[in-house]
């Protein structure tokens, strides 16, 4: 609790934890990607690579509970999200939209689709084409954190802007 | 897919009586009144079914686990048992059973037919009046033998409460295995008490919330299997899919019609909020019920067809509402301390069952359908999802605990829970009516 707690006033340690969690997961789907992602070291990641983005820019924001608004730390990042994408524009986005387990399910499911709505509402609104953008909910069936308290919960609640319809 | 409701028709069922003792005047007979707030549980001896070897014993013994799971009978052991019954279709000596107050008596006798079905019959005696309350004669073909024991368990349960019992029937579920951040998701069908698993999904897309059309045939369900998630329709018995309707957005939530007609569901709005809309299955025609700004989902017809019960969160955080099928007279119905989400309206008319947070805590209710008479039946850590039985008088739900969910049902004391026995983990079960 009080680790998570100091890691969550850090938004670049945070982002270092989610990085990681991404090139586990998707170097089992697509063998790869592993050597793509540049896993030698996060800093080593090629301008405009999809490791660039989820290292050095911030793939996922965070939301309140049983909430769907963009938080002042969220803006930050999409902001930073929306300068990159609209450099490199030859990505196609697909933002998923992500709940904590403290809801029944079909409401998550919703609440995972507002999420991400909103999420790419305001990518738009910093510049990024609608055309390129696509949601996807998966409510509370992709936990990437998987205890049982508020730590877990905190993480999970998250839109993942994820680069050439690759999934996290 | 293996043809399991093609068989149903095997079985026959014939009234047998014995003559002289069914015509007693029937008066202070054994019954048990289920409205009563905190039922004594009846005492029964349901003896091994005579012929069939294994099969006896094998029958009595599925029959005095529904009985007994259903709280409202306590099966008495067999070693306490005095006369050896010889033969079930004659009377029994009374005083044997009394002395071990047993109040109602089970015999009866399976065996084979010439052609191959198997022939089950019972009797039900009142131990005290000293007299045959019923007695039934069913055949079945060899896969149905869980289900003969299935509807003579029902038939006791229907003489001895005055409602009909519920447990010839079936449950479809979410199985579910693997790591909890890459959990494998497989629709399933079961017998209502875990026997019977088979699946009808492979695992490859996430599979969720499936729910049975009234005619027992067929499946509303969401999967991800196209990559967006979607509401589609499943035979069972064929394994034919399709998706149900041809939407831009996330279709979720879905559940039948009474009439099985229609399939109501959510769909999700361009600008991330969801609402309900029903299809006809066949002129595929779409009605909107609601258009809110707002998370309205989790709809779910009354037994007549007239209204629906839905969750919506457009009045700050989730509640129930009630409206008419047409989507008029939208109305708050909820208003306890906590949030409200899934509900389902019984098969009776009279209640709505429902999900609460409340407290950092998950409870199974029912409420009257204007909302008053709330009571919980269960508080757990993370609990959700009810179903009624078709009699309108248990509950089954899931709860997490333990690194995954599992079936859980409770009755509408709130007294007896029971856990329902599945190999992996199970969640979003979704209750069949009586089968035929």
């Amino acid at each position: 609790m009080g680790r998570i707690a100091a890691l969550t006033r850090n938004p670049v340690m945070i982002a270092l934890v989610a990085s990681l969690a991404i090139a586990g997961c998707a170097s089992k789907k697509t063998p790869n990607s592993a050597a793509d992602l540049g896993l030698s070291g996060a800093g080593a990641a090629t301008p405009g690579s999809a490791q660039d983005f989820t290292v050095n820019i911030g793939d996922r924001i965070f939301f309140d509970t049983d909430s769907s608004a963009i938080r002042a730390d969220a803006q930050t990042t999409l902001s930073r999200q929306a300068q990159w994408l609209n450099q490199y524009k030859q990505y196609a986005i697909v933002v998923e939209g992500h709940a904590d387990e403290r809801g029944t399910r079909e409401y998550n499911l919703a609440l995972g689709a507002r999420r991400a709505a909103a999420t790419r509402d305001f990518l738009i609104a910093k510049g990024v084409s609608a055309q390129r953008l696509k949601t996807i909910s998966y409510g509370k069936e992709r936990p990437v954190a998987v205890c049982d308290d508020i730590s877990c919960w905190s993480q999970n609640r998250r839109a993942v802007t994820t680069l050439g319809g690759a999934g996290s | 897919m293996k043809r399991f409701f093609a068989t149903l028709l095997m079985i026959g069922t014939v009234a047998i009586g014995l003559s002289g003792l069914a015509t007693l005047p029937a008066k202070a007979l054994v019954e048990i009144d289920v409205n009563k707030g905190n039922i004594e549980p009846l005492p029964i001896a349901i003896t091994d079914f005579q012929g069939g070897d294994a099969l006896g014993a094998e029958i009595s013994g599925i029959v005095s686990a529904d009985l007994k799971r259903s709280g409202l009978f306590a099966p008495i052991d067999k070693s306490a048992f005095i006369e050896k019954i010889s033969n079930p279709d004659a009377s029994p000596r009374f005083d044997d059973w009394k002395v071990i107050n047993a109040q109602a008596l089970v015999t009866g006798s399976v065996g084979k037919e010439a052609d191959g079905r198997i022939r089950a019959q019972y009797r039900l005696w009142d131990t005290f009046a000293g007299q045959q309350l019923s007695g039934e004669q069913f055949f079945a073909n060899d896969a149905n033998t869980r289900r003969v024991a299935h509807i003579i368990a029902d038939a006791i349960y229907e003489r001895l409460t005055g409602e009909k019992g519920y447990f010839d029937t079936r449950v479809v579920f979410i199985d579910e295995s693997g790591a909890k951040n890459a959990r494998k998701k497989r629709l399933a069908i079961m017998d209502q008490d875990g026997a019977n698993v088979r699946y009808l999904s492979d695992g490859r897309a996430i599979v969720l919330t499936p729910r049975f059309s009234p005619n027992r045939q067929e499946i509303t369900y969401m999967s991800y299997e196209s990559g967006q998630p979607k509401v589609y329709l499943l035979q069972i018995e064929t394994g034919q899919r399709e998706l149900v309707g041809n939407f831009p957005g996330m279709t979720f939530a879905p559940r039948f019609s009474p009439d099985g007609q229609k399939v109501i569901m959510s769909l999700l709005r361009d600008d991330g909020n969801s609402n309900i809309f029903a299809m006809h299955l066949r002129s595929r025609a779409t009605t909107r019920l609601t258009n809110s700004a707002a998370i309205d989902t989790s709809p779910s017809y009354s037994p007549d067809g007239s209204k629906v019960v839905f969750t919506s969160d457009r009045g700050g955080r989730a509640q129930i509402y009630v409206m008419g099928a047409d989507g008029s007279g939208q109305t708050r119905i909820s208003f306890g301390d906590g949030v409200y989400s899934t509900p389902v309206w019984s098969p009776r008319g009279d209640l709505i069952a429902f999900t609460k947070q409340t407290g950092g805590e998950f409870q199974i209710g029912v409420m009257r359908t204007d909302g008053s008479g709330e009571r919980i039946l269960s508080t757990g850590f993370q609990q959700e999802g009810p179903t009624w039985a078709p009699n309108g008088r248990v509950l089954m739900f899931f709860r997490d605990s333990n690194g995954g969910p599992k079936l859980v049902s409770v009755d509408l004391t709130g007294r007896n829970e029971q856990p329902i026995p599945t190999a992996n983990f199970a969640s979003d079960p979704a209750w069949s009516p009586l089968l035929e």
